[in-house]
């Protein structure tokens, strides 16, 4: 049995860190993981995915359709257009802030949050939807919101990692200086729940 | 041995130092970028890494290490390796001494490249032996593996990768530091029949080449990385397939029962005996593959040589789409349509209008103001603007549009002057990156020089290889040794070809950069203006900037002029991301109304 888990978002909000922090987790743990990331071109402002498959009996990361237990949306309208993806009974963890590309400010379209976290509302049994500006508010910054979402997936029961071992994984990869930036983040998440 | 979690290019490097390789060498592309850095990293002592100036050189000092007896790693993507072509193809004819192993990363899709270009067809091409791993745990083995083949035939040998093979992390059993084998190159030996390509030599060695190509084909056969999977569901039909394919086919077989699967390894030369062993009792087969047919159209061949009565379907028969990346849910499809057994899918109803996310330059990006001084200076001229390979090619998006053409490396130098040469009254531009200036374009350069070319080189010297992840390159001086080697001028390089006019400007003082633009456009002949100010994702920007809303009267000009992603404008007035915003000051020099100032 394996599990499902993709990451998607805008170049430059911290999904591979985020995913490399699921994925060694996982392998602290003794669970074989296979990954793939977007690399290239599509970081600069572009839709990014990251497939993470957890467990035995995977012959390639990448998670098919229908196929993943939980989505984990950095971006509302990213995480909507990943949904063909999540299983019936998946969970999705989404930041509610949208990132309004270049093109939405000289062609308005009239893209919003509401409706796309609406949308997810509709088709998601399970949805945790991050208050993104209020984090940022308690927190003092944006480039932590990997972490408080990882924070949110594992308090929604919808990472097979524990905070413990997330915790772990970030200290050895995130530089000393923002190690307690990072535990607040952190701990942020995981209250996420009961905001 | 113990288990590490790497990516499918860090296991390749990682493969090659178990190997003892000597030299290691390339130029970044993605996605290979990371097989050098990894390769640098975890460097052995006595073991050298160098970024190369362009590929053709990788592979030429690649290839001269290789006549010394060293093991040798060279890196590219499939693009470069046109580049490096020349060197390769006469490589294969006078042979190697030392294991040299080309390490070739495709793109199907494309995701960041110009072509969907196939390096195992090049492998018959070139007549270069190939390995085509299907998961990270197998790049890493066969890394060693074309090494040992490479020293045994004396043969340059391909291990070719792609995206999803190379951007892969997985879970991969290692070996040990005390593992590794280590090895002492012999040193060059004189022997100019042996290292002097002649035309006799040349036909001496061809015969050869076939010959040790067919006896590889047997060797490759026997090899179990060649397998045949039987089947457990009597059925008559068989699946063909490799690379990243064979995972996503191995995940429908389960879903569609065990039909008999044919995985090749070595795309070339091609395992005939394996592939009969496959054939036999079949009546046809789906082949599953990524770019060119290389396996469907190996199987076709066999079937006539063999006489066996199988249908190969795949590209060719238009049983599956010819272009683009395969991925577990197209496989599943191809390969239940074949089978007779279509998968139903639930569609997410009433999806609501998402919004496009081109690739756009970063906020404070230095090639936004190095644009906007270009169109500002020949607004309202005749004018083309040629673009070229890296960040810059972004410069083609709405609202600067200052990218009319973009081929390959190198090309935009070239392509100015032949639009000119037929519009002589076009003023032609052509913009090429720093490393990019180095890679390829001093040719083309100098072809404007000596054909008294009319037109202007803007280079735009961000001081890094931006869009392959910031690698250093000769006009930075820094060495993938640590020590820092010699930094060359542009400028001087310019100078030395010739040029009269070469001026240096920061692109951020905006009136200095129109004025350069507009004083070389005016003049005749070659000139250059290099537009210096580094990336900034190796700079520290100054701050984010402000608007204030009082005197911000919400025209857009910031957004319609530049398209920066960290202006936007919500509620009819601009607001400005201070997360992205570096503080470049561009958009106060556009503003009319003097309503974006420095840090609040």
């Amino acid at each position: 049995m394996s599990t499902g888990i993709i990451l998607c978002g805008v170049g430059g909000q911290g999904t591979v860190l985020a995913s490399k922090l699921i994925s060694a987790s996982a392998m602290e743990s003794g669970i074989p993981v296979m990954s793939a990331e977007t690399i290239g071109m599509a970081q600069r402002g572009g839709s990014v995915t990251s497939h993470i498959r957890i467990g035995e009996g995977v012959y390639s990361p990448m998670v098919p359709l229908g196929g993943a237990d939980t989505i984990i949306g950095f971006e509302p309208g990213e995480a909507v257009r990943m949904l063909p993806y999540l299983k019936e009974d998946g969970a999705a963890v989404v930041s509610s802030r949208v990132v309004i590309p270049v093109t939405e400010a000289l062609v308005r379209s009239g893209y919003s949050s509401e409706v796309m976290i609406g949308h997810l509302r509709e088709h998601v049994g399970r949805l945790t939807v991050v208050d993104t500006d209020a984090a940022v508010r308690e927190i003092g910054t944006a480039k932590v919101l990997n972490i408080i979402l990882l924070g949110a997936s594992i308090a929604a029961g919808a990472l097979p990692v524990t905070a413990d071992m997330l915790m772990e994984m970030i200290e050895r990869r995130v530089p000393k200086k923002y190690a307690e930036l990072n535990r607040r983040a952190l701990e942020y998440g995981l209250d996420c729940a009961h905001k | 041995m113990h288990r590490e979690f790497l990516m499918g290019n860090e296991a390749i490097a990682l493969g090659a130092i178990a190997s003892g390789v000597d030299l290691v060498c390339g130029y970044p592309g993605t996605p290979s970028t990371e097989v050098l850095e990894t390769a640098a990293k975890y460097r052995p002592e006595g073991t050298y890494v160098e970024w190369s100036v362009n590929e053709k050189t990788a592979m030429e000092v690649a290839a001269g290490a290789a006549y010394a007896g060293a093991r040798v790693l060279v890196t590219m993507k499939q693009m470069g390796l046109n580049v490096a072509s020349d060197p390769l193809m006469c490589v294969e004819y006078i042979g190697v001494k030392g294991g040299m192993v080309v390490l070739v990363a495709d793109d199907p899709g494309p995701i960041s490249s110009q072509t969907e270009q196939d390096t195992r067809t090049y492998a018959g091409f070139s007549k270069v032996p190939c390995y085509d791993p299907s998961t990270v745990q197998e790049a890493y083995e066969m890394v060693q593996e074309a090494f040992l083949l490479s020293e045994r035939y004396g043969t340059p040998v391909f291990l070719r990768s792609t995206t999803r093979v190379s951007h892969c992390y997985a879970s991969v059993d290692v070996k040990d530091a005390g593992e590794y084998l280590e090895h002492a190159a012999e040193g060059f030996v004189k022997d100019s029949g042996r290292w002097v390509i002649f035309p006799r030599l040349a036909n001496a060695n061809h015969k050869k080449i076939v010959e040790r190509n067919s006896a590889l084909s047997d060797v490759f056969s026997d090899d179990p990385i060649n397998k045949v999977y039987p089947e457990e569901n009597g059925s008559r039909k068989g699946v063909a397939t490799g690379g990243v394919s064979f995972g996503y086919a191995m995940e429908a077989r389960e879903r569609l029962g065990r039909m008999r699967l044919f995985k090749v390894s070595t795309p070339y030369p091609f395992p005939e005996k394996k592939a009969v062993e496959f054939l036999r009792g079949l009546d046809e087969v789906l082949c599953v593959e990524e770019l060119d047919p290389v396996i469907e159209q190996a199987l076709v061949y066999v079937c006539g040589k063999f006489g066996l009565n199988v249908r190969i379907r795949g590209k060719l028969t238009g049983d599956v789409r010819t272009a683009g990346e395969n991925t577990v849910d197209s496989v599943l499809e191809d390969i239940s349509a074949f089978m007779g057994e279509p998968v139903s899918r639930k569609a997410v109803s009433g999806q609501p209008e998402l919004p496009v996310r081109p690739p756009v330059l970063c906020a404070g990006c230095p090639h936004r103001a190095s644009f906007y001084a270009v169109k500002t200076a020949m607004k309202g001229k005749k004018a083309v603007f040629c673009g070229d390979i890296g960040c810059y090619t972004l410069g083609n998006a709405m609202p600067l549009d200052m990218v009319d053409t973009c081929l390959c490396m190198g090309a935009g130098l070239g392509i100015a002057q032949g639009i000119n040469r037929i519009e002589p009254d076009t003023s032609c531009f052509a913009f090429v990156g720093d490393s990019t200036f180095f890679a390829s374009a001093i040719p083309g350069v100098v072809n404007a020089v000596y054909n008294k070319a009319d037109m202007t080189l803007i280079v735009l010297d961000n001081s890094t290889t931006a869009m392959t992840g910031h690698q250093p390159h000769p006009g930075t001086g820094i060495t993938m040794m640590g020590g820092s080697g010699t930094a060359v001028s542009i400028e001087s390089v310019l100078r030395g070809i010739g040029l009269g006019f070469v001026e240096t400007v920061d692109p951020f003082e905006l009136d200095a950069a129109v004025g350069a633009v507009r004083c070389a456009s005016a003049l005749p002949g070659v000139k250059a203006i290099v537009f210096r100010s580094p990336c900034i994702a190796v700079s520290k920007g100054r701050g984010p900037a402000s608007v204030s809303p009082e005197k911000c009267v919400g025209c857009s000009r910031c957004i319609k002029e530049l398209g920066c992603p960290a202006i936007s404008m919500p509620d009819g007035k601009a607001v400005i991301d201070t997360a992205q915003c570096t503080g470049c000051g561009l958009c106060s020099r556009v503003c009319p109304a003097g309503a974006i100032g420095g840090e609040e």
